[in-house]
């Protein structure tokens, strides 16, 4: 729908940063905004972050108080989204979830990312043994599909939220370490590189001072993406009872309350599921947007 | 074809055997004695956990246990439940029926939405088809797979009653979860389809086509379609891990007795030698279709086998 003007985009996008030159970065905010998608999953997104920020001010009750005599009200407009079987509102729980689940998606992504883009740099730099053996760890990692791995991991270290996130964040990382790896060895040839080595650079500095600020727009887009991967993920491992445990709030563990309560209660599960999906495509089309921005060839 | 064909079979190998080491390492990378594992919440004296130790041959060298633990997944002896003390090879194979069913039927799902919604999403370019197509595969990437499920109970099995709400057997049990498994894997393909098409559109054989005074729809179908489902047959390979992961989740919603829900019942109750054995069968599965998807692709695309 959007690649016809995307297209333009990025073969005048050149010509325009040689006609006024500009940084780089805020030639990607200018391209950023110029995505309606982009604009749209970034503003519901700040307002989602807000809104988790600012929870307890929006909100008269508390998630964890329970309250009896209020039990399993439907949708009105003292509780906008219905109570729980407990008489807890819903969308008090679902405003304090955000906190947990966007800072699981968050945390996740960053294990991932700190796992994955040393191992990348390191393998694609030197190559040779140490390149063979972690590209043969990431590719006995990837026959674990989806949530599989994750689902090894909680098994090994036992269900809990944490181990939710480090699950995740494993899982995910082999995925940062190729796209890393393969940024590396394109950017290992290039004539800047040679001229650093030349000129008596260390290989730690050339690593960091010259190669790794060519992985940053590839793993901005791949992170952004995956914080939307990771918060469906998490929230699976805690529908499943292995990831947050009653009474957190985290947005799976809602909707693995509410599945007992479907028939009298859809409320329970509607709106915790709402929230996901608001938050996973906000994050996106902001991801879509971020790609296209900073890197069209990552198109597809 | 035959030469590839070993090539690719021979690379298995290896992979098979790091799953298999890496499935047999899960028991001891658990923090804890594996034998105090093995009684999981039961008290236990120290004798009988000393007879457990030997039983299981812990004293043994790691090698040796897992040389062992080989031989057994060879001759089919993947161990017992902890909790009911069943064959593993029974528990895993009795539940595959149910599983293939949601696989397969999920799997024609996804198949049929994600090609007439990319394909339809491609030749009506930038219109409001478009639009609405691959906003409906961006809801479908953005929907969390448990939830459309409930979903789906909620209007179909309990507000309008059309079918069961969980269970096993029958096609009625089957209609809801194939459709809430195929629906979020067709996302994914729909997106790929339509960029597919879109490329194989501008291809000069298809303005030959055009050229010579094929109709439309024959140059749709015979020239476009088959070059775009090339690339659409390696990805179906990829999809199937969404499948597979989804299935785990599917089956848990819809308390269907498959493999995934045995994984997630063994995980929940520390069950390791039952965790072992569908995890392992999983990886298998996983890997044999995949392989099946290179062969198919080698087939369809000669330049692949010449590399």
């Amino acid at each position: 729908m959007r690649t016809l003007t995307r297209a333009s985009d990025s073969s005048d996008a050149p010509v325009a940063a040689v006609a006024q030159p500009r940084s780089p970065w805020r030639e990607v905010v200018r391209r950023l905004r110029r995505s309606t998608g982009a604009v749209i999953g970034g503003i519901v997104l700040t307002a989602l972050v807000l809104a988790a920020v600012a929870a307890p001010l929006l909100t008269p009750y508390e998630p964890l108080v329970v309250s009896p005599a209020d039990r399993l009200l439907p949708p009105s407009l003292g509780h906008l989204f219905g109570t729980d079987v407990l008489g807890r509102d819903v969308a008090t729980r679902i405003l304090f979830g955000a906190r947990i689940s966007l800072l699981t998606g968050l945390i996740s992504v960053t294990i991932a990312i700190l796992i994955g883009v040393p191992l990348g740099l390191v393998s694609g730099f030197y190559g040779g043994l140490a390149d063979r053996l972690l590209m043969r760890l990431v590719d006995l990692m990837l026959t674990f599909p989806g949530i599989l791995l994750a689902l090894v991991i909680i098994a090994i270290l036992g269900p809990d939220l944490f181990n939710a996130m480090l699950a995740v964040g494993i899982s995910a990382s082999p995925t940062y370490g190729r796209v890393v790896r393969a940024t590396v060895l394109s950017a290992k040839s290039q004539t800047y590189v040679e001229a650093a080595r030349a000129t008596g650079c260390t290989n730690a500095r050339i690593m960091l001072r010259h190669i790794l600020p060519n992985t940053v727009a590839p793993i901005i887009v791949l992170g952004t993406l995956g914080v939307a991967g990771a918060i469906i993920a998490a929230a699976a491992l805690s529908y499943l009872g292995l990831g947050a445990r009653p009474p957190e709030p985290e947005w799976g563990a809602l909707l693995s309350e509410g599945r007992n309560y479907l028939r009298v209660a859809w409320w329970m599960t509607t709106f915790p599921g709402l929230a996901i999906m608001t938050a996973v495509l906000s994050i996106n089309l902001l991801g879509d947007g971020l790609r296209d921005a900073l890197d069209p060839r990552l198109r597809n | 074809m035959l030469q590839y064909l070993a090539k690719r079979l021979l690379l298995t190998l290896p992979t098979l055997l790091a799953v298999s080491l890496l499935v047999f390492l899960m028991l001891h990378l658990v923090p804890g004695d594996p034998a105090i594992i093995f009684f999981g919440d039961q008290p236990v004296t120290p004798e009988r956990l000393e007879q457990v130790r030997r039983q299981m041959g812990l004293h043994r060298p790691l090698l040796v246990q897992y040389l062992d633990f080989l031989g057994g997944a060879m001759r089919g002896d993947l161990g017992r439940s902890i909790h009911n003390n069943t064959p593993v090879l029974e528990e895993v194979t009795s539940r595959i029926g149910s599983s293939a069913q949601l696989a397969l039927a999920a799997f024609v799902v996804a198949g049929g939405l994600g090609l007439s919604l990319g394909l339809v999403s491609a030749l009506r370019r930038s219109t409001w088809v478009d639009a609405a197509a691959m906003l409906m595969a961006l809801g479908g990437v953005s929907m969390p797979i448990f939830w459309l499920a409930a979903m789906l109970i909620f209007v179909f099995s309990i507000k309008l009653g059309w079918f069961p709400v969980t269970g096993f057997g029958g096609w009625n049990r089957l209609v809801l979860p194939a459709f809430a498994l195929g629906f979020v894997s067709s996302a994914t393909l729909a997106r790929l389809v339509r960029s597919s098409v879109l490329e194989v559109l501008w291809q000069p054989y298809v303005t030959t086509a055009r050229s010579k005074g094929l109709r439309e729809t024959l140059v749709v179908r015979r020239h476009v379609l088959k070059n775009a489902l090339i690339a659409v047959v390696t990805v179906m390979g990829l999809q199937l891990g969404t499948l597979l992961s989804g299935a785990v989740i599917t089956e848990t919603v819809f308390a269907r007795p498959g493999v995934g829900k045995l994984m997630v019942d063994a995980i929940s109750a520390k069950d390791f030698p039952l965790v072992q054995g569908a995890v392992l069968f999983v990886a298998l599965v996983y890997i044999v279709v995949n392989l099946l998807v290179d062969l198919s692709y080698a087939y369809l695309d000669p330049r692949i086998r010449f590399e």
